[in-house]
């Protein structure tokens, strides 16, 4: 027994803890899941924020760098000399053997430093600002933390800013799955009759069609003139209406069970509505079980998003998605000549591995018995 | 007792409950569990009427439907509401049904079971105030301390989870949840059975107390016929979804007319050991509610059933004021009431063979009431005189 539940036990805080405290320190000992909480928290407030972190904005060119490498960030010289943080920049060269142009380093120096002045740019839509996190100092310095693409856009600033869609895609997407679920899971485990044999028939006909070659038709169908938001939306809808069945059947399951226990049958008698007694006697029973779902659901759905981005089915240019960044290297050459864009990549396997060590910590911190 | 004079506060009429067992793909319905059957019942303000019954014969099911907390298939259950107004509950619409249900509330068997776990004891005992709109903040909090005082809680555990309460507390919190609309009917779904002795002894005084001061009127069902006997007006026996016998209290321990009956007395443990009772041990196992016998439902387990028995339903007769039965040779049988013996009665009423095999290796789990038996002094005391009586019968039944 741990100091601290001696303590607890003590004091008495133990046995009146409530459930989600009793949760939270259960997950506390899950070590992973420690680890991958704050990384998702960062994530998520540099993505939202993108503007302020991110060194260049998306669309912007740089004519003369085009397919250019990382830039190593450096505190020293080609002399030796300390000068701060700062990078070199990259000169246009031929390859003596391949007649290729390649980029090598200069000896000029860019310095970087933090919250300099930038490009202008409007802070969440709400007001106008040039104050960047992280980037040269001097205004257009070309620094390129993880090289840049086919028209020499800044590959980290797109990867920032493709984070924010596809993280909140995520979100938006597992809410659209979770209103259908639970309404259609609810309805169909507590009114049970012939809402019951329609919805899960339902679901037994969408579980039997195959995934990616419903989405793509799905997605096929959206017109091609929509706006940008109205295909993120669009999206995310299609993302829900195929994954909401799995949670449908748990709801209606646990309803089921739940609707005979005789502290659901006394509400009914206290006089309760049904919505009181779904709200406040149902859904509680199993919140916890809900949470879990939903942060074991986020993985898939970024990576259905991804896969489809990447057929070039889901989101498309100019909305940048970690998806739509991986489809520059569709191309065997361009893995061979300009192997980071597969940046985007990594940022997907590191979500995701977070996400799943969350939901692993979040799951042993739900279950009540151990 | 019987107070024929005073106001009906239930009538169920013929009530039924039927669940369907349904087979295949379709779920086509090829029969039905009936769960209760025709069953027809009074209970008149301030009166205590008792259903009991073995484990399974529909009690709780008949409770419930009562309540309309499951729906009846069948049948009417009129309901006086408090300006006298007489409401048929099962055809209510949902809504309507909630504003009658201020009026009757439920007490469960299992106070693990009954109480939200994620609630705490103030908005477990409010929740029927706060759905019906009668009180809000202060004047619930303060009521609801009342509540817990009336019934032996500690007020000061007002913002406690249930899970910090004993049995007996937690069976206080339902009592108070079902008292606190101030309902003039409640059902006692076996209230005190999943309590030990003392605690039940404490809560049926509870119940006795708050009847005389709130002018309350229960349906309590229970399988403990010392309990029944303690706080009953009346008593009506039920077997397999249908009452066989309903009596006074009084009346139905001394003159039962049902050989059921007699069997169910005969296993109430008596606190003296020179009483020597005979314990009727049934034979058999209760008949499936599915695919119930022939003629009296009773009859394979009946000692004294003849021909008639077999196939003919035998009709619902009031044989003594008050007194009812649902038995052939109700008049004829002089049948043993509870603490007394055969020989005590005079007449000796002969057994009929029972279709009972010679040999059967007396079961005692399976033994009508078995849970009397829990209580009972010495086992040994009973068992040598049921053995002589076996005997007999058995080899009545190798020699037909």
């Amino acid at each position: 027994m741990s100091a601290r539940k001696r303590r607890q036990q003590q004091d008495g805080t133990y046995e009146v803890a409530g459930q989600w405290k009793l949760m939270w320190w259960k997950f506390k000992k899950h070590r992973l899941a420690m680890i991958a909480l704050p990384i998702i928290v960062i994530m998520y407030t540099i993505t939202m924020f993108c503007e302020f972190f991110a060194p260049a904005l998306p669309l912007s060119r740089f004519r003369d760098f085009k397919d250019c490498p990382p830039s190593a960030i450096r505190l020293r010289d080609a002399d030796g000399n300390f000068v701060g943080l700062h990078v070199r920049l990259k000169e246009s060269v031929r390859d003596p053997v391949t007649f290729r142009k390649v980029f090598a380093d200069s000896d000029q120096i860019i310095k970087l430093g933090f919250f300099v002045h930038g490009e202008p740019y409007r802070f969440l839509g709400l007001f106008d600002s040039d104050l960047r996190f992280f980037g040269p100092v001097e205004k257009g310095g070309e620094f390129f933390l993880m090289g840049t693409d086919s028209l020499g856009r800044d590959l980290y600033s797109r990867i920032l800013f493709g984070g924010r869609i596809s993280l909140s895609f995520a979100l938006v997407s597992i809410a659209f799955t979770f209103f259908i679920g639970l309404t259609l899971g609810g309805i169909s485990g507590y009114l049970g009759g012939f809402a019951d044999t329609i919805i899960q028939r339902m679901i037994d006909l969408i579980m039997s069609i195959p995934g990616i070659p419903l989405w793509m038709a799905l997605a096929a169908a959206l017109p091609t003139t929509m706006s940008s938001l109205g295909k993120y939306l669009w999206m995310s809808i299609i993302m829900s209406l195929i994954g909401w069945t799995g949670l449908a059947r748990v709801v209606r399951g646990k309803i089921l069970s739940l609707r005979e226990e005789d502290f659901v049958i006394a509400a009914r008698l206290s006089g309760a509505s049904h919505g009181r007694v779904i709200g406040r006697h149902l859904l509680p029973s199993f919140m916890s079980y809900i949470i879990v779902s939903i942060t074991a659901s986020i993985p898939g759905t970024i990576l259905g998003e991804t896969a489809l981005s990447f057929l070039g089915l889901g989101l498309q240019a100019p909305t940048i998605s970690w998806g739509t960044l991986l489809q520059d290297t569709q191309t065997v050459e361009a893995l061979a000549l300009q192997p980071w864009l597969l940046w985007p990549a990594f940022f997907i396997i590191v979500t995701v591995l977070m996400f799943n060590f969350a939901g692993d910590g979040l799951r042993d911190a739900a279950d009540p018995y151990k | 007792m019987v107070t024929t004079q005073s106001k009906r506060i239930l009538e169920v009429r013929n009530l039924k409950k039927y669940f369907p067992i349904t087979e295949g793909f379709l779920k086509r319905t090829v029969g039905y569990v009936k769960a209760v059957d025709d069953m027809s019942l009074h209970v008149d303000e301030g009166e205590t009427v008792s259903l009991v019954g073995e484990s399974g014969c529909g009690k709780t099911t008949f409770g419930r439907s009562v309540l309309q907390a499951i729906k009846p298939t069948a049948g009417e259950t009129l309901f006086t509401q408090q300006n006298g107004d007489v409401v048929e509950l099962s055809s209510l619409p949902y809504d309507k049904l909630r504003v009658v249900r201020r009026d009757m509330q439920m007490i469960f068997q299992d106070p693990y079971a009954s109480l939200n776990p994620r609630m705490t004891v103030l908005n477990i005992i409010s929740e029927p105030l706060v759905c019906h709109k009668l009180m809000s903040g202060r004047a619930l909090r303060e009521y609801v301390m009342e509540l817990m005082e009336t019934v032996g809680l500690d007020p000061r555990h007002l913002e406690r989870y249930p899970h910090a309460f004993s049995g007996g507390q937690r069976q206080r919190i339902g009592i108070a949840r079902a008292l606190a609309t101030k309902p003039r009917f409640i059902v006692c779904d076996e209230a005190v059975s999943a309590l030990d002795v003392s605690v039940q002894a404490q809560i049926l005084n509870l119940l006795m107390d708050l009847q005389e001061k709130l002018h309350l009127s229960y349906l309590f069902i229970s399988h403990d016929l010392g309990v029944v006997s303690h706080i009953s007006d009346r008593v009506a026996v039920m077997y397999v979804g249908r009452v066989v016998e309903l009596a006074p209290t009084e009346e139905l321990f001394d003159h039962p007319l049902h050989p059921y009956t007699e069997a169910l007395l005969s296993a109430k443990p008596v606190a003296d050991p020179r009483n020597k009772t005979q314990r009727i041990v049934l034979e058999g196992d209760v008949a499936n509610p599915a695919d119930l016998p022939s003629g009296c439902p009773f009859h394979p387990r009946c000692m004294y059933a003849q021909e008639v028995c077999r196939t003919v339903v035998p009709e619902w007769r009031e044989l003594k004021p008050g007194h009812y039965v649902s038995c052939h040779r109700a008049q004829e049988l002089a049948l043993v009431g509870m603490g007394q013996t055969r020989e005590g009665r005079g007449q000796i009423a002969q057994p009929d063979v029972p279709a009972a095999p010679a040999n059967s290796v007396q079961d005692l789990p399976d033994a009508v009431f078995a849970e009397g038996l829990r209580d009972q002094p010495a086992l040994a005391d009973t068992i040598p005189v049921e053995k002589p009586q076996q005997q007999d019968q058995g080899q009545e039944g190798s020699q037909p």
